[in-house]
């Protein structure tokens, strides 16, 4: 993808939709292109949260080991979802593995970097801060309803 | 506002025929699909989205989605979830039982209405049977929709019906090579499920749509419901091309008895389709 194709996918993107030029500018700068395989690990339990991710091909699965149970599937995430809303918090560490269900696509952004550029530019900070909200709002609306077992037998 | 009345007449509406069931199918560990046909007289034509009364014979009656194709009307075939008592004897009938049957009642999809756009279908748990007779319209006009998706959540992977169905309609609904218009996703996985995981509501933003000429369908229960038409809102598409099916507390079927009256609508009689406009204010109220 061309300087100037990404930058063009990235102000379209739903999440970067509405940031400055400029800041459109510097995170096409930023955007690391990475490619995954079936079965790899994007990350693991444990790991520092070290970039966040937007995901433009593939399936990526959060998992959680359990003994006795396996690997289970907290959630799947596909074209256009961003993954790592933690990363605006220093010093965390992933809670669940995220491993590649299908070949996937992926644009990684450098966590430290964009915190660091958020200290300096809080206008850019804030405007990631909100979107990384939304992006938890979402989730924990659709953790909410998943354990209102809607499917379930009425009782 | 569009007229989701269906033209199928309606002889002697109250009054039970027999039928007889031809084949049951075991869906999942909760779900029976009956295939049934009239021993005398004509075949129960039907227009999807409708439902009728099933009547078990000193249990009770109960009104169950038509989830066959209206096509060929000969077979009626209805797909039952066990909750209570006359639905778990339904799951118990085997071929040769009698079963009553009152209808079809009520409105249908607004299959006429959405030709020449995209088609977005939402189902939830049992919410797929009563879309199933829209698909096999769309599947016998397809030339004359565009895009159609159709997103499914279940419980469980053990909870997924049609299974070999939606395999199929992954190529058959599809619009182009490579497409994939089927989206299914369940609650939680364990094992050897190799599909999405997480609410369906999650599935509509990567849909590709033109939210002007689009319209949905959905059914499900009513917080899923809810929770789609705000998702595709968000996405543009306006709220008189929003269609759901609800279900209420059916008893007479014809808008005598009062029991599934939402606000100023008997279900059995304006619904159980009806455009979003039409249920906005009375969804969320409490005790209606």
């Amino acid at each position: 993808m061309s300087k100037a194709s990404l930058e063009r996918y990235l102000a379209q993107h739903p999440f970067f939709h509405g940031l400055r030029p400029k800041d459109i500018e510097w995170l096409a700068s930023l955007a690391q292109p990475l490619s995954y395989e079936v079965g790899d690990y994007l990350y693991r339990e444990g790991d520092a949260s070290t970039d966040f991710y937007l995901i433009q091909e593939g399936l990526v699965r959060l998992e959680i080991h359990t003994p006795g149970r396996g690997d289970l599937t907290i959630q799947t995430l596909g074209p256009g979802e961003v993954l790592g809303w933690s990363v605006m918090i220093p010093e965390t560490r992933k809670t669940f593995d995220a491993r590649i269900f299908q070949a996937t696509r992926l644009l990684a952004f450098d966590a430290e970097t964009v915190r660091r550029r958020s200290e300096e530019d809080h206008h850019f900070g804030y405007e990631l801060c909100k979107r990384f909200s939304r992006v938890i709002g979402e989730r924990l609306q659709a953790t909410r309803l998943r354990l209102l077992d809607l499917y379930g037998q009425p009782h | 506002m569009v007229n989701l009345t269906s033209p199928i007449p309606r002889p002697d509406p109250m009054l039970p025929r027999p039928f007889r069931v031809t084949r049951a199918i075991r869906e999942t560990a909760d779900v029976v699909t009956l295939e049934l046909e009239a021993p005398a007289g004509p075949p129960l034509r039907f227009s999807p989205g409708q439902f009728t009364m099933l009547y078990v014979f000193g249990v009770g009656e109960v009104p169950i989605s038509i989830s066959g194709d209206a096509s060929k009307p000969e077979r009626l075939v209805q797909t039952i979830r066990k909750v209570g008592r006359v639905t778990e004897a339904l799951c118990k009938l085997r071929k040769g039982d009698a079963v009553g049957v009152r209808g079809p009642f009520g409105s249908s999809w607004p299959l006429e209405q959405a030709k020449g756009g995209d088609v977005v279908l939402v189902a939830g748990g049992i919410g797929l049977p009563p879309l199933r007779p829209a698909i096999y319209h769309i599947l016998r006009h397809r030339k004359d929709y565009g895009r159609v998706y159709l997103l499914y959540g279940a419980r469980t992977p053990a909870d997924l019906l049609f299974s070999e169905e939606l395999k199929r309609w992954q190529h058959t609904l599809s619009h182009a090579p490579g497409a994939s218009p089927v989206l299914v996703t369940v609650d939680r996985a364990e094992g050897g499920w190799d599909g999405a995981v997480g609410v369906v509501t999650g599935l509509i933003p990567s849909l590709h749509l033109d939210p002007t000429r689009t319209t949905a369908m959905m059914v499900g229960p009513e917080v899923m419901m809810r929770f789609t038409l705000a998702e595709l809102r968000k996405r543009g598409l306006p709220e008189a091309k929003l269609y759901l099916s609800m279900e209420r507390n059916m008893k007479c079927a014809l808008g005598f008895c009062g029991h599934c009256q939402l606000g100023p609508h008997f279900i059995c009689k304006d619904g159980p389709v009806l455009a979003f406009p039409q249920v906005r204010d009375w969804m969320t109220r409490k005790e209606v």
